[in-house]
């Protein structure tokens, strides 16, 4: 494995809860991998499946999908149907021969800065496991 | 990371014109430059790479706004929570993590649309969850302005834990204080009280709540467009140092309680005592509540000088970790050892020990400025008890949207900027239920959240979130799929004629949809989007993360 391997991670965090969680982790300084780019959503539940496959199919090294934790949720239950889909989404990458393990759905409250910073952290220990997504040009 | 080096680099991104670096980007005077820029290269998208979009994306979309744009044609990067605070050792890394969200926020930016918002007329009342001291003085404020307030308390007197504090280390007598207040309250005819109730649902946002309250086995419901949650927090309730199995062990309030009653404590020992100890952080400070409850070094302070003032041959005992009585107060810690409280540090890994000594009590603690091991004969010993929220925070949280943070007290939307607001608009926050609080405090937090919220009450009416899904007719083809999983039911299939055929497609409620995008998640047609938030537009994005066009 190269150890220089410098995973890109898309994260797509809802406003409510996780985008707010990262923010705390920067208000809070706690320091996590530079792997992650966030994209802000106003919900999980907004996220179609075709966007976590294109982003794996045209090359990103991992998606990070995060959302309220259950009963938080700020249009009643959105992060469940992101649950749902997320089952699907792990279908389809095996369809598409992409490692299941590339993508992962993790609750973050507004509060848990630290556990943001956490995810982060093993969720790109788990890229560099696994290495650079072949489909990544360049 | 190279600031400038961001700004180069954002100057070469195609439909960029114009980028620079602002000291202070959200300060009146760039404001004021942003909206000359605008004017000066005719601009019709700004990007502002600084901090977080949550707290000042109304800042900047309102500055383009009064430059003549629409204010959702705005996108910000953020560069400061999500790259100098977070990678501070990783220089080089920090600045290419800025390019490319730069590059991520231009691109979104260049798909962005001017909308609008629909306008809706607000229910001009409010709802105050909580009567101890916050609540009641937030439902006072809200009905004075002339608007009706519902005051919702779960027990059967209101007043709270004020009902407990007889004395203030500046001399004042608080229940007479609170005598008024409740008084004030009951007698206003704006203000609707229910007792013993408790709250069963909360739907609708801001201008347009409706809640279901639980009274005696009665249903009730409301309207209202604003909430303040002010449900207060309580006294932790000890089971250590003896406490519950010694009549001598006391909690700082219960010592209150019988210092203000006038002979109670002493008539129960027989005279003055000649020895009381006080234990700070019980219940505070250790590994179930890592919090400062912040108010029990000043009450066993006030509590130390009335003993000497009733009784000046006393001994008094403080066994501390660290003083903390904030602010002004210090003075009186000050004061407390002139008069000859004995103040006593003791470490969190070797705790003092209570134990029975024949009719009284014995403390074991260990002086580490003497490096001995102290034993105290005493009369009493006092519990400086933390504060800990209620249980049912947890169930106002889910009802409200709102967060609360890892120890149970409600979270505000930012600490500094927005620190009576929750993130969910219409929504506030006052008193304990946020932290441990004075009662100076919970009443200036009280009136900062009636204010806030009589802002939005005296508005006739309220633009609502101008992100929300739209139908795009020509992909939907009537599936219905998104039909059942809105969470506000704001989709609804229909049928028309089209070109002498029925054309099937589903329409949004405009006022009812806030914008989750479940329906454009669902959509396997590209049928149903959320504006600003369109499939497109996140997916420009993460090309744009991943660098291909």
């Amino acid at each position: 494995m190269d150890e220089k391997f410098e995973p890109l991670i898309i994260g797509f965090c809802c406003n409510w809860c996780s985008y707010a969680g990262a923010d705390l982790a920067g208000v809070s300084r706690i320091q996590y991998p530079t792997s992650l780019r966030i994209i802000r959503v106003m919900c999980s539940g907004m996220i179609h499946p075709n966007l976590v496959v294109d982003a794996l199919t045209k090359g990103g090294d991992g998606v990070l999908i995060c959302g309220c934790h259950p009963g938080d949720c700020h249009y009643q239950d959105g992060n469940l149907k992101a649950e749902k889909r997320a089952e699907a989404i792990t279908l389809m990458l095996e369809d598409f021969g992409i490692e299941p393990e590339r993508f992962r759905l993790e609750w973050v409250s507004a509060a848990e800065g630290a556990r943001f910073a956490q995810v982060v952290k093993e969720f790109t220990e788990q890229i560099i496991n696994l290495g650079a997504n072949p489909n990544r040009s360049g | 990371m190279k600031v400038p080096d961001v700004v180069g680099y954002a100057k070469t991104l195609p439909n960029v014109v114009y980028a620079e670096n602002n000291l202070y980007t959200c300060s009146n005077d760039t404001q004021e430059r942003i909206k000359e820029k605008i004017k000066e290269h005719q601009l019709n998208r700004v990007v502002v790479a600084s901090c977080t979009p949550r707290t000042h994306e109304p800042l900047f979309r309102n500055t383009i706004r009064e430059a003549g744009l629409n204010p959702y044609l705005f996108e910000m990067a953020n560069i400061r929570d999500q790259c100098s605070w977070v990678h501070m050792h990783e220089f080089e890394k920090a600045t290419i993590k800025s390019r490319d969200l730069v590059r991520m926020a231009v691109a979104k930016a260049r798909l962005l649309e001017p909308l609008q918002r629909q306008s809706v007329p607000i229910v001009k009342s409010a709802l105050v969850i909580g009567g101890g001291l916050s609540g009641m003085t937030s439902a006072l404020e809200i009905a004075n302005q002339g608007f009706d307030v519902y005051l919702v308390e779960r027990e059967k007197e209101i007043g709270g834990n004020l009902r407990r504090i007889h004395y203030l280390l500046n001399g004042e007598k608080p229940q007479q204080e609170l005598k008024t207040l409740i008084t004030k309250v009951k007698e206003n005819d704006r203000i609707h009280l229910f007792t013993e109730a408790k709250i069963e649902t909360i739907e609708g946002s801001i201008g347009n709540f409706k809640t279901k309250i639980a009274i005696n086995g009665d249903s009730r419901e409301i309207e209202h467009g604003s909430v303040i949650v002010a449900t207060g927090a309580k006294e932790y309730n000890p089971t250590e140092y003896l406490y519950g199995q010694h009549e001598r062990v006391l909690t700082q309030l219960e010592l209150e309680q019988r210092l203000a009653a006038g002979d109670g404590l002493l008539k129960s020992i027989g005279g003055n005592p000649r020895t009381v100890v006080m234990i700070q952080c019980v219940g505070s400070r250790d590994d179930e509540r890592p919090y400062c409850s912040r108010l029990c070094c000043t009450h066993a302070v006030k509590n130390a000088l009335k003993l000497k003032e009733l009784s000046p041959t006393t001994n008094v005992y403080v066994l501390y970790r660290d003083i903390r009585t904030y602010g002004f107060k210090e003075s009186y810690y000050t004061e407390a050892r002139q008069k000859g409280v004995v103040f006593i540090r003791y470490d969190k890994d070797q705790k003092p020990g209570v134990s029975k000594n024949h009719d009284g009590l014995r403390v074991d603690v260990y002086d580490q400025t003497l490096g001995i091991p102290v034993e105290i004969a005493t009369d009493l010993v006092v519990l400086s008890t933390g504060v800990v929220p209620h249980e049912d925070n947890k169930t106002i949280a889910q009802l409200l949207k709102v967060p609360i943070n890892s120890e149970g007290f409600f979270l505000e939307a930012h600490m500094k900027l927005r620190p009576v607001d929750f993130a969910t608009d219409g929504v506030f926050l006052a008193g304990l239920a946020h932290y441990p609080k004075t009662i100076e405090e919970s009443i200036i937090q009280a009136q900062a959240a009636s204010a806030k919220a009589a802002t939005i009450l005296s508005r006739e009416s309220i633009e609502l979130e101008g992100n929300i899904s739209q139908v795009a007719d020509e992909n939907c083809d009537g599936c219905a799929y998104c039909v059942d999983p809105c969470p506000y039911k704001a989709i609804t299939l229909l049928e028309y004629m089209r070109e002498g055929a029925i054309k099937k497609t589903v329409e949004v409620n405009e006022t009812v949809c806030k914008g989750c995008g479940c329906c454009q998640a669902t959509c396997p047609k590209k049928g149903i989007f959320v504006r600003g938030f369109k499939l497109e537009q996140i997916g420009a994005q993460v090309d744009a993360a991943l660098g291909v066009t």
